[in-house]
């Protein structure tokens, strides 16, 4: 097997510092269970699960604590075995709150009984393959976490040839993918072969960027002896192309078309951390309790890739990796480009905390928007062929019917226009908020 | 030049001068638009504010809905009194007289009474600031104080105070176009003879409140013990039941939270209104134009 470099490049894409030398080349190290964990009942994006246990239950690692309300829903498993000590709310990362479980583990991490993997998966139907994914839990791991039971059930019409793994992790700072590529390759490998035979897929490709040679080489060596239109794209690193359509383009050159789905253009984009779930899922049968989180940042003492149960604390994380050494300014959870904000380390990690990361008051700043100079530097930047500085102007002005026209919903935001706006204008910002009301509109002209 | 060119000058042009008039007459007369007259009236007896307050998209709008679809008379808040009881003159119809309403924000913890969790440096918009974090401010029910109910009011009686915005109830239109903009739904629309209010929407508990806001209600129940119906609660939040005045005035103070507050006219002076209008600086810029 060997790598081979992308023959296609996405459109516009911004060069931040990576900084991703911090955390790199530190093993993956398994966390001590913290005292408490409090498990958010709303782990993606869709309908959050509704809780099923109450105050003075005792429950077991892996058993079901959360159930799915709705299809676009994961499954919610205890991570760790031990009390439950509240059923309460709680604020989550994004700034919203939801349900909570909070469960005082006993220490003993005892697994439930009656978990069987599918040890003879190869000729098991795809159909009982995704049920188990479903059970287990499974929610996109790299950022967004859709649930993955619903992007391995596209509808007959729209058949499948192309799965990409996505091993890109553009986002500076975090290594988690990266550490996981490298030390658990051969998994990966096998987690891949059995998405590969529920979507009945005849091509894979491992999408990497080329700042990452050792996790190429890893990726190369458990592939070894894999048969079929089977490759390694490399490519040319460049945020954000660990974005789906992004990475659809740069790895096939088929585009997703406006307002459609990547299944339209027959390709699934899968992150390596879920890969890895969906393995873990299907042949060992253990639901999804457990993740790598990259925690760093120069102010951190000393910046590690952590596996951790969902529900830890971020104050944990950051104890664990030996407290702060340096002021922080700003605490963001995930990635610098695309993760959220964080007022304080009272929140909990979910199936999506791929980072926590601090930045010292010299790295962050604060800036006064200032009106478009009608530079183009964003447009240049947009990776989605849109036209930012325009948009942004119609939704200050809260023209939302242009900006519908200029495709607002289109964006990903990624936030490479504001990366590269001179005035300092909060451009992902107003894209965020114009998405947010067309959405409304539209289901208030539904409804109507 | 030869008299006969102008002369067939003027008259070929008298005479499509003659043809266009005629026709213009003529089209007057069969194509006429009838417009009601009871509609221009009606125009002329609303205020002409255009504030959308009564459902309909302007005064021109509302005046059709009442003459031909018989809408409700009582609609227009901004006219009051005044307005409808020339409505239903003109109707012939009784009116039923409503007090006017005024909004009222129901926050009091302003820069000097409510923290703020993070520095927020974004969009100064409320939607915009309450996506990030949940908003800057510890309580997580509190005006946010970015002003988007003061951007959407159409007479400026919103008035952005230390982080908190303050309705003015003499500039107050009742049109409740700030009531849907606040993204944390803290404005309520309430007679304006009411002056007593509970400015407090957390329904956290006490010790949350506390470290919150030094004005936020704690639930203890007090108001209502001491002053009855005019007072309910929602779980750990005491309401005001604008239905029954309150009659024991001393609850203002007694308040142990100190979130029951007396807002009257003199207490919130309105904005020292700017000095020319803004329909009047056209006219005031043109003329200065002209004297120099």
């Amino acid at each position: 097997m060997k790598a081979i470099p992308a023959k296609f490049k996405v459109n516009g894409g911004i060069h931040p510092a990576y900084h991703k030398e911090l955390a790199r080349d530190k093993a993956i190290e398994n966390m001590p269970i913290p005292a408490l964990l409090s498990v958010s009942m709303s782990q993606h994006l869709g309908a959050p699960a509704n809780p099923i246990v109450k105050k003075g239950d005792s429950v077991l690692r892996g058993q079901l604590i959360g159930e799915t309300a709705g299809f676009i829903s994961a499954a919610v498993h205890a991570p760790s075995s031990g009390t439950v000590k509240a059923v309460s709310e709680a604020p989550t990362a994004m700034g919203t709150t939801a349900a909570i479980v909070v469960i005082e583990p006993d220490g003993e991490d005892t697994w439930i009984e009656g978990l069987e993997g599918i040890a003879d998966w190869q000729s098991t139907a795809p159909k009982t393959l995704v049920e188990k994914i479903a059970a287990a839990g499974i929610a996109g791991m790299g950022g967004a976490g859709f649930p993955t039971h619903v992007k391995l059930s596209p509808p007959p019409d729209k058949p499948i040839d192309t799965l990409i793994l996505n091993g890109a992790e553009c986002e500076p700072y975090l290594t988690a993918d990266h550490r996981l590529m490298i030390e658990r390759a051969d998994t990966i490998w096998v987690g891949c072969q059995i998405i590969r035979k529920i979507l009945g897929a005849t091509t894979v490709r491992i999408a990497i960027e080329d700042n990452k040679p050792e996790a190429i080489a890893a990726m190369e060596q458990a592939m070894a002896n894999a048969e079929g239109d089977v490759g390694i794209t490399v490519l040319k690193t460049e945020y954000p192309q660990g974005a789906e359509k992004q990475q659809i383009f740069a790895t096939t050159g088929r585009e997703v078309p406006s307002g459609k789905l990547p299944m339209d253009v027959g390709c699934v984009v899968e992150n390596v951390g879920t890969t890895l779930a969906v393995w873990d899922a299907i042949v060992n049968g253990k639901p999804l309790t457990e993740r790598v989180t990259t925690v760093t940042g120069h102010p951190v003492a000393e910046p590690r890739n952590v596996l951790n149960r969902i529900g830890t604390p971020y104050s944990d994380l950051l104890a664990f990796c030996g407290g702060l050494k340096g002021d922080v300014a700003k605490i963001i959870s995930g990635g610098p480009m695309m993760g959220l904000a964080q007022p304080g380390l009272d929140a909990t990690t979910t199936k999506t905390t791929s980072g926590l990361l601090f930045l010292a008051p010299q790295e962050t700043q604060t800036f006064n928007s200032m009106p478009c100079i009608a530079c183009g530097r964003c447009i240049e930047a947009c990776p989605m062929y849109l036209v930012p500085a325009e948009l942004s102007q119609m939704l200050e002005a809260e023209d939302y019917e242009a900006a519908e026209e200029l495709n607002v919903l289109d964006c990903i935001e990624c936030g490479c226009c504001a990366f590269a706006c001179p005035a300092h204008r909060p451009l992902v910002q107003h894209m965020k908020q114009g998405k947010s009301k067309v959405m409304l509109k539209r289901r208030q002209a539904q409804k109507k | 030049m030869d008299i006969n060119t102008i002369l067939i000058t003027a008259g070929a042009i008298g005479g499509v001068g003659l043809v266009c008039g005629t026709a213009l007459a003529l089209a007057a007369k069969f194509l006429a638009v009838k417009e009601d007259p009871r509609v221009e009236a009606m125009e002329e007896i609303l205020p002409g504010a255009n504030c959308g307050g009564c459902g309909f998209a302007g005064c021109a709008d509302y005046a059709k809905a009442i003459i031909n679809d018989g809408a409700a008379i009582n609609l227009c808040a901004p006219g009051g009194a005044e307005v409808l009881d020339a409505i239903a003159k003109a109707m012939g119809i009784e009116a039923s007289v409503e007090e006017k309403k005024v909004a009222v924000v129901m926050c009091a913890g302003d820069s000097d009474k409510a923290p703020r969790k993070h520095l927020y440096n974004g969009v100064a918009d409320c939607t915009a600031a309450a996506a990030v974090a949940g908003g800057d401010k510890v309580c997580r029910y509190g005006c946010l104080g970015y002003g988007s109910c003061a951007n959407v009011c159409p007479v400026g009686a919103i008035e952005i105070k230390k982080g908190v915005a303050i309705v003015h109830p003499e500039l107050c239109i009742s049109c409740g176009a700030c009531v849907s903009a606040c993204p944390r739904n803290l404005i309520k629309m309430v007679p304006i003879s009411r002056t007593i209010h509970v400015l407090c929407s957390s329904k956290d508990k006490g010790p949350v409140v506390k470290k919150a806001c030094q004005v936020g209600c704690i639930g203890c129940r007090m108001c209502v013990k001491l002053a009855g119906d005019a007072f309910e609660m929602d779980g750990f939040l005491a309401r005001r039941n604008y239905d029954i005045p309150v009659e024991n005035e001393g609850i203002v103070e007694k308040c142990p939270g100190k979130c029951i507050i007396k807002r009257g006219d003199s207490e919130d002076p309105a904005p020292a209104k700017p000095e020319t209008a803004p329909e009047q600086t056209e006219g005031e810029a043109s003329e200065t134009k002209r004297e120099g």
